[in-house]
């Protein structure tokens, strides 16, 4: 595989290759002295035109543990802010003998666009409302070290599916590796064309989560509601709102998943998500399996000759 | 593939088998007994040969000796210039730390492979010392690297290819020549 761009179009062998690497690298994240010399010599540079906590500091401490350089660039404080255009910004980094780029942006297909433009490999950190790929993927891992398997699972993707990248990768991932999926939102945050995913629609909590072994809750983009997709904050967390009793709709042993940032009190009680009263909650996880993850991404993207084959 | 009966055998499963005791009780006289020893195989074959050495220095000393098991992936010195490859997780039970490390694998050849798993060895911990116990040595060392224990030495030609074979990977136990001829 050259880039990774989405999950949709990834092979189900690459998705099972990357999450077998990421297995044996996280072992090197509880180690006493965290590196290894692999990709000595090697620089990734990260291009982010959206605001990111976990991701960008994510893709930044895989770099770092396998020797590669890690570059930054806040957009805000580069030449984009003087007008250069997304081609010519991405035609400078590999100039500059990037070996890889990661790239978030705001536009759906902009990773696809660089990808097109560029020899070198492009890791796809989001794209507008496209996908997240390694985001999927660290879910999936999440999934496999608790439930040991993903076929045969139900997962309950709740909250605002339209505008989720992460729900679309989750979607395409958790299929390929034979999971259920359902979709748990109210129709508003819904895409027009959700009778079209390999998915099951729920209108309603108890629906949804009724024998999930899988809860991964959705950040509720607070911005929607001044669009009036949601009469109000409150009563989306009264229907919507993961807590320790809606939980008891789904399997005794639910795992339950969040991408973060979370929202505690709207999408999420701070109960269920900090796993109180025997709920199993991954959320802190999910960031150590991101790290692992994105070291296997960048571990299978940078080999040799034929890695960029 | 090779066919069977263009390989030349070196060493049979008896073979095989009195070459492990024999290493085993090599490693209880270097290391006057087993107490501090871990036994550390190389995937992947070195990890069987690791499990088997451990069940006869039980047999011979009584003692238990904790078993790992290394991949080598992330420290190859071809990484810029090959692919990746899959990688297998390292699983090491014990703390190193002052410990008699014996490294164990099938063939010993360039040692680039040894030189890997001792880099890698030293990013998990600080052993007391590192040794290596090898089934076969055929020589042609690319680096100052010497095992300790051999269970045969096999002097071959650079362009002939040696394999071992173990059960618990190949289903049998057999160590061969395969003639560059035969080799595809």
């Amino acid at each position: 595989m050259k880039h990774l761009l989405n999950l949709r179009e990834t092979s189900r062998e690459d998705i099972l290759y990357l999450l077998d690497s990421a297995r044996a690298l996280k072992e090197i994240l509880s180690r006493p002295v965290k590196k290894v010399p692999t990709l000595r010599g090697r620089a990734m540079i990260t291009l982010f035109y959206e605001n990111s906590t976990r991701t960008r500091s994510s893709f930044e401490m895989a770099a770092k543990i396998m020797s590669a350089e890690a570059i930054n660039i806040a957009v805000a404080q580069s030449s984009v802010a003087k007008g250069e255009s997304l081609k010519d910004t991405l035609l400078t980094l590999q100039s500059l003998k990037a070996d890889c780029i990661v790239m978030r942006h705001p536009v759906s297909g902009a990773a696809e666009f660089a990808a097109d433009k560029l020899h070198i490999p492009i890791v796809n950190a989001g794209d507008g409302r496209h996908e997240h790929p390694t985001q999927g993927l660290l879910d999936l891992f999440t999934i496999l070290q608790y439930k040991g398997e993903i076929a045969g699972k139900t997962v309950a993707i709740v909250g605002d599916i339209t505008h989720s990248r992460v729900a679309r990768s989750n979607i395409w991932g958790l299929t390929k590796l034979g999971a259920t999926v359902r979709l748990v939102a109210p129709r508003t945050l819904l895409p027009i064309d959700a009778d079209k995913l390999p998915v099951t629609i729920c209108d309603t909590l108890k629906e949804g989560l009724e024998g999930a072994d899988v809860v991964n809750v959705l950040r509720l983009q607070t911005e929607r509601q001044e669009r009036g997709l949601l009469p109000s904050l409150r009563e989306y967390s009264k229907l919507f709102g993961v807590t320790p009793a809606t939980l008891k709709f789904a399997k005794p042993d639910v795992l339950v998943m969040h991408p973060g940032p979370m929202n505690r009190g709207i999408e999420i009680s701070a109960d269920a998500a900090d796993g109180k009263y025997g709920i199993h909650s991954a959320i802190e996880e999910q960031v150590t399996n991101g790290v692992a993850v994105r070291m296997a991404v960048l571990y299978t993207l940078m080999g040799g000759k034929e890695g960029l084959e | 593939m090779t066919s069977h009966r263009e390989n030349i055998s070196v060493m049979d499963a008896d073979d095989i088998r009195r070459a492990l005791t024999r290493i085993a009780h090599e490693i209880v006289e270097k290391n006057h007994g087993a107490a501090n020893v871990v036994l550390v195989g190389i995937l992947t074959r070195g990890a069987p040969m690791a499990e088997r050495l451990a069940v006869l220095l039980k047999q011979i000393e009584g003692a238990e000796v904790p078993v790992g098991k290394l991949d080598i992936g992330l420290y190859r010195d071809d990484y810029a210039t090959n692919p990746s490859r899959a990688l297998v997780p390292t699983l090491i039970p014990v703390d190193l730390t002052d410990k008699i490390v014996v490294l164990v694998d099938e063939v010993l050849f360039t040692g680039r492979t040894v030189r890997a798993a001792i880099a890698a060895l030293l990013d998990i911990g600080r052993p007391a010392c590192i040794q290596l116990a090898v089934l076969v040595d055929r020589g042609h060392r690319e680096l100052p690297i010497r095992p300790d224990f051999v269970g045969k030495n096999l002097p071959t030609s650079r362009i002939e290819h040696v394999r071992a074979h173990l059960k618990e990977v190949d289903g049998e136990d057999s160590v061969f020549i395969v003639k560059p001829e035969a080799k595809e």
